[in-house]
């Protein structure tokens, strides 16, 4: 095969690879997915600058230097060149200085911690905007959705209005999930007795998949939902229709929700008991020893850090429940 | 806890009931079946044969590093087996198992076969494969007799043993671990994990864990004390260097290992809280300390896979390695920065933007070295005159391969890039594509390549280009459906999937597993026939490669005791050195070659380990207290045994040498 024919090859195949014509993290929904969508193409033709060559001498080298090609030069002897060894050392080096940067850049930009400043491309998020809050609960098997300005919880059923700034606060009830909806933005593991926050937006409508993406039991594989951009006005209907639900959450239907269950269908609950997330946060749900919050001392800070909750700021220090 | 339970029949079997057995399963009567069939059928033959009283002797017993670098790369052979199993039975479930089709494994089962998958094959496949190969390998390459501490490495091999036979009995009596390799808790904590499952992984991989970290020791103090002189540090060759490497990996990263597990059985056994939800614990706590572990290991298993490569290239391209010095800086650069890395395996756990960033970096900063190496080997096939025999293939399989691994690595450490593609498929692929391109391919490699020097014939080339081919292949097929599935959100671990347009990439995975299955069944075809035709395909030279290093002067198989008389170095490629200067077998001054004995301590302690482990893990608290009373009390006894070495006489070595220097 010709040098020529065999880059056409790699061509074709790169050529696929970036359109990636089917594939949900080729061709997402969400800004902030797109955002990393980008990352992953521009870091992989980076590489490419340099695997492509790798591969291609490699391959060259091992056809042209088999022992039943005599006219090949022969040099037993040769296993040093300084200019050879600045070259293998410095090309690597400097496509990781670059994609470093790219790194650290884009790793504080697309930092699920941080508020978006962008809708899209161009578009910037206004200083009035108020981001939709929702809690989220990755319960044994499957994904609780709180909403606390609706007033409002939904099980496997998770919608937002296009174009407007989603803010996600996530915790667990047992063992660790990852909440995932690859057409909306990365995942974030979701974990008992911690919060973590995901911060995204969808850009079209549309029913999109999301999962957890963490083994975590035996129903983990149906731990799935569907997540649903809409425009505004579909989304006012949609909450209405649910806060339609006469069904409360409250601690006792919670203790009903957290038991184990697989394959739950989509439910409803028109209202929520206030602070029920905070109390699944601090693992307080059922009055007990172990609320975390009455354990602990806030870690002063800590930056984006998954942060042991801490809601009681006046707990006392190292108080432990009487 | 049943402590003060005064019923006996709890006292001796603790919570072990007939419950346990799993008889109402018939994958797994089947496969008892198929066990219990082969293993009497071998265990017969070996009795029919009388050959219990040779492998007892022999080998079961020998501190020989030869015949434990052997039995070693036997048990990784065995266990491939089982955890490739495993691998056909998720392939096979993951084809079919979609929309109103459950598949044929329930969740209980199938959750067990993943977490069993990963754990085999790595602390029973390919741990055993490299310290398997760097036993027979090193002491030969670096012109010693045997390792620092021969009955140590027993010792360690036996430990090994006992850690996988705990983890097999987990199919027969009880279930396995249902919680991913690593086990994180919350889950592989009591409330989530009530059954038996985690305590076998955990006494499995503690058992085996000691003999490891003995063997590091063992196999550190052998290159550092006992080279042949003349060879300096960087004389050494680049297998020995990268052995070191890997050993000096493995003291420092398999006790944080043992302290994990410890923790977690603590709170397991005794009610502690150092990883549970509440009461104080910290599960990110687990989570850093197995990775601080776990990072380190995948480099243990590459370095002397890397070491395998630069041999084999250099001595199948006839010509020195082309960069010797920087190849060793490169390692040890690589062995330095593995402890860096380890938050780049949880990224999406909510660790800030600054921290993610430093891991991500100092990720990418080890494809420097990675890539310098992967030059290193391009350059040493320039100008040489490249033979294709069997491992030379592998390396070439290797090098087009593990780009390929590597840059999707790169690319997974990338923070924002790995939110979208951690637990996807695509970081499946990836892993698979450095451990089976990376390290069974150098693995592969080198049994092909010191299997004539370890058995005095060599394997037949027919059937080893057979299971190349089929190896290579089925790896392709296997592996890049995977990638793309990655790139469509398939995340890991599912056991059914709704979406149609999914299925046909799982066909053609499933597909290149059974190109793979035949690529094994080549391999252990490739065995049979090799042994059939041993006399065709015999090398009485020692040397059949035209090699560069020690090992090559020794004849094959080596005696018990490797060098007659220590061999001066005087350069990286000693014997092709030896050899261009005409260098003569001496025939004559032979002098007695003080030798250690065998023992069966090893076994005796390995198999008190393994009975310790069971009554553990079934909280059999009699058993277990007898055992680990035991377990002191043999190697405290074995203190004492003075009778540990003997001499071969002068006139022995000489009658040895004389006919291989006659033949």
């Amino acid at each position: 095969m010709s040098m020529k024919t065999l880059r056409g090859l790699l061509l074709l195949a790169l050529a696929t690879a970036l359109t990636g014509c089917h594939t949900v993290l080729m061709s997402p929904s969400g800004d902030v997915a797109r955002q990393q969508r980008d990352l992953i193409i521009t870091s992989f033709i980076l590489m490419m600058l340099i695997v492509v060559p790798v591969i291609v001498a490699t391959l060259v080298f091992a056809w042209r230097y088999r022992a039943s090609n005599q006219k090949a030069h022969y040099d037993p002897e040769w296993d040093h060149s300084t200019i050879v060894e600045l070259m293998i050392w410095s090309a690597p080096l400097l496509i990781i200085i670059a994609l470093g940067a790219i790194t650290w850049v884009s790793t504080h930009k697309l930092d699920p911690y941080r508020p978006l400043d962008r809708l899209g491309p161009g578009r910037v998020v206004t200083v009035d905007t108020k981001p939709l809050e929702v809690d989220v609960v990755a319960l044994d098997w499957k994904w609780l959705f709180i909403y606390p300005e609706q007033n409002l919880a939904v099980v496997n059923e998770l919608a937002a209005p296009v174009d407007r700034p989603i803010h996600f606060n996530l915790t667990a009830s047992s063992v660790m999930n990852s909440f995932f909806i690859p057409a909306l933005a990365g995942q974030i593991y979701a974990m008992p007795g911690m919060e973590t926050t995901l911060q995204a937006v969808i850009n079209h409508p549309g029913d999109y998949w999301g999962m957890s993406a963490n083994y975590s039991g035996a129903g983990f594989s149906y731990m799935n939902f569907t997540f649903h951009g809409m425009s505004e006005g579909d989304f006012a209907k949609w909450v209405a229709q649910a806060k339609s639900h006469g069904d409360t959450l409250d601690q006792a239907a919670y203790a009903v929700l957290e038991a184990p269950s697989e394959r739950n269908p989509v439910q409803f609950y028109g209202s929520v008991a206030p602070g029920l997330y905070r109390s699944i946060l601090n693992r307080c749900v059922q009055p007990g020893p172990s609320c975390m919050n009455m354990l602990r001392v806030p870690d002063s800070g800590g930056g984006g850090e998954a942060s042991v909750s801490s809601e009681s700021h006046a707990a006392m220090p190292m108080a432990h429940p009487q | 806890m049943t402590f003060h339970s005064p019923d006996l029949g709890k006292l001796i079997f603790g919570r072990l009931t007939l419950d346990d057995i799993p008889y109402h399963e018939p994958i797994l009567i089947f496969t008892f079946l198929g066990v219990a069939i082969g293993a009497i059928a071998v265990l017969g033959a070996i009795t029919y044969y009388r050959k219990w009283g040779y492998l007892w002797s022999e080998w079961f017993t020998s501190v020989d590093h030869k015949k434990i670098g052997i039995m070693y790369i036997v048990l990784a052979l065995i266990m491939l087996l089982r955890g490739f199993a495993d691998a056909l039975m998720m392939r096979g479930q993951q084809a079919i198992a979609f929309g109103a089709h459950e598949g044929y494994l329930p969740a209980h089962h199938y959750d067990q076969i993943f977490t069993a998958h990963g754990t085999i094959m790595i602390f029973f496949v390919a741990m055993p494969f490299i310290t398997g190969l760097i036993n027979f390998v090193m002491p030969l390459q670096i012109g010693s007799r045997d390792v620092a501490f021969p009955f140590l490495n027993n010792f360690s091999f036996w430990m090994t043993v006992s850690g996988a036979v705990l983890v097999m009995a987990s199919l027969f009596i009880g279930v396995f671990a249902r919680t991913g390799w690593l086990a994180y808790p919350p889950l592989s904590e009591l409330p989530a994990s009530p059954d038996s499952g985690v305590d076998y992984w955990i006494w499995g991989l503690q058992i085996a864990g000691v003999g490891t970290t003995l063997s590091g020791i063992n196999m550190i103090a052998t290159i550092v004390k006992m080279r042949a002189p003349g060879m300096t540090m960087m004389k050494m060759p680049i297998f020995t260097w990268t052995a070191l490497l890997a050993n000096v990996l493995i003291v420092a990263a398999f006790p944080v290992l043992t302290a994990t597990l410890a923790l977690l059985a603590l709170d397991r056994y005794a009610g502690t809280h150092f990883f549970t939800n509440d009461l104080g614990g910290n599960y990110m706590m687990y989570v850093n300390l197995i990775w601080v572990w776990g990072h380190p290991e995948v480099y243990i298993l590459v370095l002397p896979a890397f070491g395998v490569y630069s041999e084999v290239t250099s001595t199948f391209s006839r010509k020195r390695l082309f960069g010797y010095a920087s190849m060793v800086y490169a390692t040890v650069v690589i062995a330095v920065l593995s402890y860096l890395v380890w938050l780049h395996h949880f990224f999406t756990m909510g660790s800030g933007a600054s921290v993610n960033s430093f891991f991500g970096i100092t990720t990418m900063i080890i494809s420097i070295p990675t890539g310098a190496k992967i030059f290193n080997w391009m350059f040493t096939m320039y100008r040489g005159r490249i033979v294709y025999d069997v491992p030379m293939l592998w390396v070439v399989a290797f090098i087009v391969t593990f780009v390929i691994g590597g840059m999707t690595g790169v690319l997974l450490a990338v923070p924002p890039a790995d939110f979208e593609l951690h637990n996807s498929l695509f970081l499946i692929a990836h892993f698979h594509n450095v451990i089976i391109g990376g390290v069974l391919f150098g693995m592969f490699a080198g049994v092909n390549y010191w299997f004539p020097k370890a058995f005095g014939f060599r394997l037949d080339p027919f059937w080893g280009k057979v299971s190349f081919w089929f190896w290579v292949v089925g790896f392709y097929f296997a592996f890049m459906p995977l990638y793309w599935l990655g790139l469509m959100g398939v995340t890991r671990r599912l056991r059914h999937f709704d979406d149609p347009s999914l299925q046909i990439w799982f066909e053609i995975a499933a597909f290149g597993a059974i190109l793979i299955l035949i690529g094994i069944a080549a391999m252990i075809v490739q065995f049979a026939v090799s042994i059939l035709h041993r006399d065709k395909l015999r090398d009485t030279t020692g040397d059949p490669w035209h090699g560069r290093t020690l090992e090559w002067s020794t004849s094959s198989p080596p005696p018990p005791y490797n060098f007659a008389f220590t061999p001066q170095v005087h350069d990286i490629d000693t014997w092709w050195q030896m050899k261009q200067y005409k260098w003569r077998r001496p025939v004559e001054g032979f002098l007695p070659i003080h030798m250690p004995k065998n023992t069966g301590t090893g076994v005796y302690l390995a198999v008190l380990s393994l009975i310790f482990g069971f009554a553990m893990v079934w909280y059999m608290w009699l058993i277990a207290a007898i055992s680990f009373v035991a377990l002191l009390a043999v190697a405290i006894h074995h203190t004492f045994n003075y009778d540990r070495d003997y001499y071969i006489p002068a006139d022995e070595v000489g009658r040895v040498e004389t006919a291989r220097a006659g033949a």
